[in-house]
């Protein structure tokens, strides 16, 4: 029987039931590979419930470093009996199935192109535990402690990774380390260890950090000066206000007095999550919350108002599977569209489209910037897939020269000087007007906020052609904007070529594993990520550069392609979507498969035919 | 155009308070409600409350939500900044700006159709929360802007009028305040300034939530036979538990009541609430019994008005975030930045 044979490149999949306590010990396998010098990318696959359902998390071994979502699976750990079925029809013809084989289970429940290991785990862990609850943890530890036998995982590694864990816990650390040898002993006495799929130290890792986006964007957020946070718990971007609250507590507490130099406030509901924002904001605090979709949607008719008020406010937005309730532990980047023009009336949007935690830390910072300069909301557009996964990403950076653009704020020194200062006039030309925090000067400076139309002196009018002046200026404003939002990144192929590629935010590991291996095929094609809206010049003249643009994005109606159609005024044939939105992250081999065959329908043949040019999943 | 300025000139012997402000000041634009609106009563109310207070007007943010009495704050305080926010959502956009700056005094104006309908989630959250402001509700039991529908707050039975009866149950703003955890609660009636004026006083000097709900008749929509929300209705049935009287820390104090009738209640700020007794058994210090006195004076068809509760000692949503002496608004980037080093040492622990 052919055995899937591969050292440093595989996919280990971990099917289990929610709540039996299996997620700290999956990640710490997945680390002690990270700690070998071989990148990792691993996925919480789980459904929307709290305990007892099916729960699935798996981990791309690559060397190469792709991060994105190979697809299929290489080694099953079947842990879950009431998903059995489906996780033994996943493993690729040749791969392996490791299971609890405490209770003797009929020849027709396994596959013949595959490699059976069992190991009787319940037996194991009922012999050496009385309690249920050290059963159901230790049973973990002990099907990792075999893992590293078959894939010849350093023990050490892994050992030194729950010393971590248990710091200061020290009564655990060695029922770990007991349970850990207890699986490994057994494997190597009774499986054939090592597997065809395996792990060798590599160096491939370096200075690489590995950590949640959500948990990224929370310290971006410090890192930005936010002060405050109001928020309600909504998956998938409940951890991001956990992670700011717990970054806050490191580097926000005043030491000589333990008072906190932040406030983060759970809200009764989204409408007050954004509500507190805006008036935190309109008082001069740099402030956010984040959300998704649904809450989105809640927050609309405030989001107009911030908008027409001209009150920065940023909304993270870690986007799920909608429409409606949709599939809310899932991933989609299928908010693009109502982030963009949020609320009724003429609206606008910023948006930012961060590409990995790195970069979910950078735009988070720099989104109070933008915020503050252009008096608006920006929102930041995380997934699920990007948030609430731990990530491999370049080392977080800060400059210390940095300083906060606070944006046109007339100070009181300002006002004494006799600083002219009306609400909405355009000193500046460039749509974007002074004000002042509340309380700066006893007798200039006030002003009244409101979402009624006013005029430059901020008073009440229902005079049209007022309106017509304070519209026009907000779209002036977003002209500014364009010129101060991230520029795309570009990526050209060796060659000259008629076909472009545009993507964003977390499709980018994906994309650009799908780019190589068509470049490996010999297909030349000009890649684009597009890392905000407005969009930047540059965006529509690559797009114009080209014969032909394909449009890479999770969501079902090609959302951004609407926005460049509609924003951008590009044209719509020449813009081909490609749309991968069934709630798991996109793949290369998704992508390579269908641009391959839509180049075959504009003639395009590769040089040579490989595998990376033969289709979809 | 809807807006209004008012003319600048003073009269030059217009009584100035401490800080040198006369009463004019206190102003904002012209009121563009309707003549003999109870809400303009109440702007009267709160202009000469904190002019007596000496309060200096940019220090206080008014805000409001959507309705005849949201407008109210651009006809007071001309000089402080103001935010006239969406339908029933002022309160979210106060904790917001009282978490950014804990020096300023806020000031919420409200509708019932506002509060005690679209708004009645935040209201009850920003009342649990303690956020340290004065929330008065122009309580007219109408939507006037909208010609005429019954509020949450209408009492059942009650008549509009075009003569029709209104079949639900009317919600007592100032009794869910007293349940939600709100620390100083009044009533009071536009019409009786002597007891608004210093009632808005003690709600300007309380540390934390300090709710006022203000019967406030609409003489365009409410003011009717049938209405319980009319001039003629309240008057009739308005029985005062008491009488305040504010004596902040820098004010010598002149009053003198009768010994036995008077409770002093001093503030943290060294303010004195002099609560003069006129119900001897009523008392203000006691959520419970001042809940039960409210609902068995409305059993008997009476609105029971004055201090109906209040907590000298309050925590306030910064004592619950446990913030530090210093608007967050400005903290400096030195206080905020953790720096590179420090995210250096964070990377180490990602590996």
């Amino acid at each position: 029987m052919k055995k899937i044979e591969s050292v440093n490149d595989f996919v280990i999949k971990f099917a289990n039931v929610n709540g039996s306590g299996s997620a700290s010990a999956n990640t710490l396998f997945a680390k002690s590979i990270m700690r070998m010098g071989v990148p990792i990318s691993p996925r919480n696959i789980f459904p929307s419930n709290i305990q007892g359902l099916p729960t699935w998390y798996e981990v791309r071994v690559c060397e190469e470093g792709w991060l994105g979502r190979r697809g299929g699976c290489d080694l099953m750990v079947a842990m879950n009996p009431q998903t059995w079925e489906p996780d033994v029809a996943e493993i690729e013809p040749g791969g392996y199935l490791f299971y609890d084989s405490t209770r003797p289970m009929p020849q027709s429940k396994f596959r013949d192109d595959i490699h059976v290991l069992g190991m009787p785990l319940t037996e194991i862990t009922n012999n050496a535990y009385s309690d249920p609850r050290q059963r159901q943890l230790f049973k973990n530890i002990i099907y990792v402690g075999a893992l590293s036998a078959l894939l010849e995982i350093d023990v050490p590694e892994i050992e030194k990774l729950i010393a971590e864990q248990y710091k200061g816990k020290e009564k655990l650390l060695e029922p770990n380390i007991k349970a850990l040898h207890m699986g490994r002993d057994y494997a190597l006495a009774n499986l054939p260890c090592p597997l065809g799929i395996r792990v060798r130290r590599a160096d491939r890792v370096g200075k690489k950090v590995f950590l949640e986006g959500n948990s990224a964007a929370a310290l971006g957020c410090v890192y930005g000066g936010a002060t405050f946070a109001a928020w309600y718990p909504i998956t998938p971007s409940s951890s991001m206000a956990e992670a700011f609250a717990k970054h806050c507590r490191k580097f926000r507490t005043d030491p000589e007095t333990s008072k906190n130099r932040f406030a983060i406030v759970q809200a009764e509901d989204e409408l007050s999550s954004i509500g507190m924002v805006i008036g935190a904001a309109w008082n001069g605090s740099r402030a956010f919350t984040c959300t998704s979709g649904p809450g989105i949607s809640l927050m609309s008719e405030f989001i107009g108002l911030a908008y027409f008020a001209e009150i920065p406010a940023v909304v993270f937005n870690v986007q799920r599977a909608g429409p409606s309730t949709g599939m809310p532990t899932r991933t989609q980047q299928a908010d693009v569209l109502s982030c963009a023009y949020a609320s009724h009336g003429d609206t606008k949007h910023v948006l930012l489209f961060p590409e990995d935690p790195k970069e979910c830390f950078e735009h988070a910072a720099v989104s109070f910037d933008l915020a503050d300069r252009l008096q608006t909301p920006v929102f930041v557009l995380l997934d699920l897939d990007i948030g609430m996964n731990e990530r491999l990403c370049e080392p977080l950076k800060w400059d210390d020269s940095r300083h906060y653009d606070r944006g046109k704020v007339r100070s009181y020194q300002d006002l004494e000087a006799g600083a002219r200062f009306g609400r909405y006039l355009d000193v500046d030309g460039d749509g974007i007007t002074y004000r002042t925090y509340p309380g700066t000067h006893p007798k200039r400076g006030s002003f009244f906020t409101r979402g009624t139309s006013r005029d430059r002196y901020a008073r009440y009018t229902e005079d049209g052609k007022a309106y017509v002046d304070n519209m026009q200026r907000l779209l002036r404003k977003f002209e500014t904007a364009k010129d101060l939002v991230p520029k795309p990144e570009r990526f050209d192929a060796r060659k000259p070529s008629r076909f472009g590629v545009i993507y964003y935010g977390s499709t980018s590991p994906a994309m650009r594993e799908a780019l190589a291996d068509l470049e490996a095929a010999s297909v030349e094609i000009d890649a684009l990520r597009i890392r905000s809206f407005p969009f930047h010049e540059e965006v529509i003249e690559w797009v114009n550069r080209h014969e032909h643009v394909f449009l890479v994005e999770q969501n079902r109606d090609g959302q951004l392609r609407t926005l460049l159609i509609a924003e951008g005024n590009v044209d719509p044939n020449k813009v081909t979507p490609v749309l991968h939105y069934d709630g798991t992250p996109i793949t290369a081999r998704f992508i390579r498969g269908e641009i391959a065959q839509r180049l075959g329908a504009f003639n395009v043949t590769p040089i040579k035919k490989t595998a990376a040019t033969g289709g979809g999943e | 155009m809807t807006y209004l300025t008012k003319p600048k000139l003073h009269h030059p012997e217009l009584p100035k308070n401490k800080l040198g402000f006369t009463r004019r000041d206190y102003e904002g634009t012209v009121s563009t409600l309707c003549a003999g609106c109870g809400h303009d009563s109440i702007t009267g109310a709160i202009i000469q409350a904190c002019f007596e207070l000496d309060i200096a007007p940019h220090r206080v943010a008014k805000l409001s939500g959507i309705g005849c009495s949201s407008k109210t704050p651009t006809y007071f305080l001309g000089q402080s900044h103001g935010f006239n926010t969406v339908h029933g959502r002022m309160p979210s956009v106060l904790t917001g700006a009282n978490a950014a700056n804990r020096d300023l005094i806020y000031l919420g104006v409200s509708g019932d159709g506002d509060s005690a309908s679209i708004g009645l989630g935040q209201f009850a959250h920003v009342m649990r929360r303690g956020v340290n402001m004065t929330y008065i509700v122009e309580n007219n039991g109408v939507y006037g802007l909208t010609k005429g529908q019954f509020s949450a707050t209408a009492d059942r039975g009650s008549k509009s009028k075009r003569g029709a009866l209104n079949a639900d149950e009317s919600i007592d703003l100032a009794l869910l305040a007293l349940q939600l955890g709100a620390t100083y609660v009044a009533r009071s009636f536009s019409g009786d300034k002597a007891q608004l004026v210093p009632l808005i006083k003690g709600a300007l000097t309380h540390p934390g939530a300090a709710f006022i709900d203000v019967l406030s008749p609409c003489v365009a929509f409410n003011n009717h036979e049938g209405s319980t929300k009319s001039y003629d209705y309240v008057r009739e049935h308005n029985e005062a538990v008491n009488a305040l009287d504010v004596i902040t820390m820098h004010r010598e104090i002149t009053t003198q009541y009768d010994a036995g009738t008077v409770q002093e209640v001093k503030q943290h700020d060294g303010s004195v609430l002099r609560l003069r007794k006129i119900d001897a058994g009523y008392d203000a210090s006691n959520r419970i019994t001042a809940m039960n006195f409210v609902q068995e004076r409305y059993a008997r068809g009476e609105i029971a008005t004055g201090l109906l509760y209040l907590n000298a000692h309050p925590r306030d949503l910064h004592d619950s975030l446990n913030t530090v002496a210093t608007p967050l608004n400005q903290l400096n980037e030195r206080e905020l930045c953790p720096g590179n080093a420090a995210l250096e040492k964070f990377n180490t622990l990602l590996r």
